[in-house]
């Protein structure tokens, strides 16, 4: 039912395609003043972006928190908290220069020693993707108050992308050291250095997040106020933005079906700028391990049968890109000459007869996100029954679909990854055999195995050459081309909706969660 | 004396029946697949065996099952029903936070439909043969048969979308910060098209229950014993009449009270109305265990108690009605 189930709806990522980017009267001088009403669903369970790595968390607190650096579209580093930085020719050395004239919301002076602590005490407790990262780094060190030098074990060229504030938030020390993090009171009240400070929680109906007045770069932020409003239904999110109580719907606050629409009313804009660093990723994962799916003919079957136009331009509005291979187009590490696999059912029916598959039933469990993933997991039902492939659905809530997978009691899932605008960081994982773990939806689910994939990985991750790096990637996107380890169905879009007289809303590639110090709103 | 020791007999009872009810939903909650470090570790996006630990022995889930259980029943027998690792509050806050907002909303929707439903069934029975009688039937034959979501949505396009009369969602004005009498007015305000949408269905059920009710005890000898002594028409319809229809319809106001706290839950989905149904959903959803057995606790010791209250509410109607007689 549409109600209920939008309920859950977490990225429901889309749009068509007469996007407005950013309009030219972008060029006029911003003014101060005005309030941001922005949709948020689902409500986050807590602000304490350090602790809880949870989409709307991390989309409200990126207000609050920063980081390190922040990304152009491009993934280009870009100043936030630190001024300038450099990087050692050998790749060892990352030297940061803070900013001097930054406080914590509390009035306290932001220091090196809260990066340190942020990085080598809080984040490698609390935060497993950042630990992952973290593992690269044998030391972090305050020469003085506004230097900080990260000196890591080997190369590892990624890590300049590991600043931004949901990877690597700072967190203030003179709150948190030497507590016990998860039932430390600021957690209720959690005190940054960003452009807006937490003001007031009504479970259920609103966050309130206030202008930081004391904020360190001169003039910023221009709004006043934002507003988070808790909706859960997304006809009712529709129904406020539509009658201007709402001014800002981010990706995944509006059902597919409905974005033509909000975009097409008077004075509203879209974009699909934002998802650079993230770079949302829609995959199946093929159980390599048992059934018919641990067959490689029966993997490349599955790619050949399933039409991944017809879902972007039926489902998603034509918004979106139908990837070559494993990694997003907008990756720099991508291979441009991958040809991707046709829609091609004759071929698919060629390879499964090959096999000899004979019928056996193969389970298929859709993820539970809304609307447009129940009806792609009946588009691609009917794709896969089309060439002879005999499928049960299995339905569950987010939950068990959550168990299902980390159990690897699935034969065909859907699932979306973000890849982090960078293999090491976002797509090494689920390739890799070392990474085979049950208990987790976001590692190698699959069981590939394939212990040359493995020294690729493992080599490029830290070779400081670009070329030679770029080589090893052609090759590794070659080979898991060619194995299908899982099926890639879609680079997903995240298109924002937004009155046009919000301006600047999106400026870096990080889009919404990297907070709103630059926009404002035309009187 | 009979009346306290019934009481006393009842209370005994309502307590052996709340007690079952947690174990059995312990159990219930705990056979759905996944817990809740499961979900956050889901939602996270990136997890490893060590953040999963450390989840499931800060909430507990590293015990064996009985021993949870075991913790959770001592606990509540003193009262505390826990802590909601997910919403990092106490269970009890939490529930008490979003309580008002609940009894509010499905308290007005009471009030408006047991009101307005028998005065419309009460018409109705007396127009039977007239076509005012059939419209008022037909109308609500309509709102019984219509579904809750569809009226909610079609309430906020018309009104609030089309006619801008009244807010689309939400509890007050976010942003306004009205006191006093100014956030009573606008809470109000707020409050019209979720109660009257909550209130639309029952209302439908009272209007045709009292409708049947009466024209079957308008049959009766001692109404034609009324007529025949001759009291006017309007005072025996509501004293010999009504009065003797209303039993039905205190037995199922007594089952919509009971509904009270939980029965809300698509309503304020819709309206985003900030109450328990909503929040027994999402605990549902994110496997919150606390949580969840808090509210299903509220929920049947609201149910066992509008029971009781019906019992009472009885004999004050019926006088008839004796101990033992129920």
């Amino acid at each position: 039912m549409t109600l209920l189930s939008s309920v859950t709806g977490r990225l429901t990522a889309a749009a068509l395609s007469l996007a407005v980017a950013l309009p030219a009267v972008a060029q006029e001088t911003p003014s101060s003043g005005g309030v941001a009403n922005v949709a948020i669903q689902p409500e986050p369970p807590g602000l304490m972006l350090p602790l809880v790595q949870n989409a709307p968390t991390q989309r409200v607190a990126g207000n609050i928190f920063e980081g390190l650096l922040r990304y152009d579209a491009d993934l280009e580093p870009m100043p936030q908290l630190a001024t300038s930085w450099e990087i050692s020719d050998d790749g060892l050395t990352y030297t940061f220069h803070l900013h001097p004239d930054v406080t914590w919301h509390d009035g306290e002076a932001f220091s090196a020693a809260d990066v340190v602590f942020s990085a080598d005490v809080f984040l490698r407790e609390t935060n497993p993707r950042t630990r992952a990262i973290l593992d690269h780094v044998a030391s972090i060190e305050a020469p003085d108050d506004e230097t900080v030098v990260f000196t890591l074990k080997q190369p590892f060229p990624a890590f300049i992308q590991a600043f931004e504030v949901g990877t690597l938030p700072i967190v203030p020390k003179h709150l948190y050291a030497g507590t016990d993090f998860y039932n430390n009171p600021a957690n209720n009240h959690p005190i940054g250095t960003g452009p807006f400070e937490f003001a007031k929680w009504d479970r259920g109906s609103v966050i309130e997040l206030d202008k930081n007045p004391n904020y360190y770069e001169a003039g910023k932020p221009y709004l006043d106020k934002i507003y988070w409003h808790v909706i859960p239904d997304a006809a009712s999110r529709a129904a406020a933005y539509e009658n201007g109580t709402l001014n800002i719907m981010p990706a995944g606050s509006v059902e597919n079906f409905d974005i033509p629409r909000l975009a097409k009313l008077d004075g509203s804009c879209m974009t699909e700028a934002g998802s650079e660093y993230f770079n949302p990723f829609a995959m199946l994962w093929l159980n390599n391990r048992e059934g018919p799916t641990a067959d490689k003919r029966f993997r490349q079957a599955v790619m050949y049968a399933i039409d991944r136009d017809f879902a972007k331009n039926v489902l998603w509005n034509g918004l979106g890109k139908v990837p070559n291979g494993p990694f997003s187009s907008t990756l720099a590490a991508h291979d441009d000459d991958l040809q991707p696999y046709p829609y091609d059912p004759d071929k698919s029916r060629e390879l499964l007869a090959e096999m000899g598959y004979k019928g056996e039933p193969v389970r298929l469990l859709p993820l539970p996100y809304g609307e447009t993933w129940t009806r792609w997991a009946e588009a691609v039902r009917q794709n896969l029954e089309d060439v002879g492939i005999d499928i049960e659905t299995e339905s569950s809530d987010v939950a068990g679909w959550n168990q299902k997978v980390s159990d690897w009691d699935y034969d065909i899932a859907f699932t979306y990854l973000f890849q982090y605008g960078d293999p090491s960081l976002g797509i090494a994982r689920t390739y890799i055999s070392s990474n085979i773990a049950k208990g987790s939806p976001w590692n190698n689910v699959e069981g590939y195995e394939n212990p040359e994939i493995d020294k690729l990985f493992a080599a490029a991750a830290v070779e400081n050459d670009p070329d030679k790096r770029q080589a090893m990637y052609d090759q590794i996107q070659q080979t898991l081309h060619d194995d299908v380890p899982l099926a890639w169905i879609m680079e997903l879009a995240q298109p924002t909706i937004y009155r046009c007289n919000v301006h600047d809303l999106i400026t870096t590639g990080i889009g919404l969660n990297d907070g709103f110090k630059n926009a404002w709103i035309e009187q | 004396m009979a009346y306290v020791s019934l009481i006393l007999g009842r209370v005994g009872k309502a307590v052996i029946v709340l007690l079952a009810i947690l174990v059995f939903n312990f159990f219930l909650i705990h056979a759905a697949p996944g817990d809740p470090a499961a979900v956050m570790a889901g939602e996270a996006g990136a997890t490893d065996q060590q953040f999963l630990d450390d989840l499931r022995e800060r909430f507990g889930l590293d015990q064996p099952l009985p021993v949870q259980l075991w913790r959770y029943m001592s606990g509540v027998l003193q009262l505390d029903f826990g802590y909601s690792y997910r919403q990092q509050m106490p269970v009890l806050d939490l529930i008490l936070e979003r309580l008002p907002a609940t009894l509010l909303l499905t308290g007005a929707a009471f009030c408006i439909s047991l009101l307005f439903g028998i005065i419309a069934g009460a018409l109705a029975a007396m127009r039977a043969k007239r076509p005012s009688g059939s419209i008022i039937m037909g109308l609500a034959l309509l709102f019984y048969a219509t579904p809750l979501y569809w009226v909610a949505m079609m309430a906020v396009l018309v009104f609030s979308v089309t006619l801008d009369w009244l807010p689309a969602y939400g509890y007050s004005t976010v942003g306004a910060d009205y006191t006093g009498l100014a956030h009573v007015g606008d809470v109000a305000v707020h409050l019209i098209l979720p109660a009257l949408t909550l209130g639309l269905f029952f209302m439908a059920v009272y209007t045709r229950m009292t409708r049947t009710s009466m024209l079957s005890v308008s049959q009766q000898d001692f109404v034609k014993t009324a007529r025949a002594k001759g009291l006017a028409p309007g005072v025996i319809q509501r004293r010999h009449i009504l009065r003797n229809a209303l039993l039905p319809i205190i037995t199922l106001a007594g089952l919509q009270a009971g509904q009270m706290v939980g029965g809300a839950v698509l309503t304020e989905t819709v309206f985003a109305w900030p109450g328990i149904g909503r929040l027994m959903y999402e605990a549902l959803m994110q496997r919150d265990y606390n949580l969840l057995l808090g509210i299903f606790f509220f929920c049947a010791l609201l149910v066992i108690l509008f029971n009781m209250l019906t019992d009472v509410i009885y004999r004050l109607a019926d006088p008839r009605i004796k101990q033992g007689a129920t």
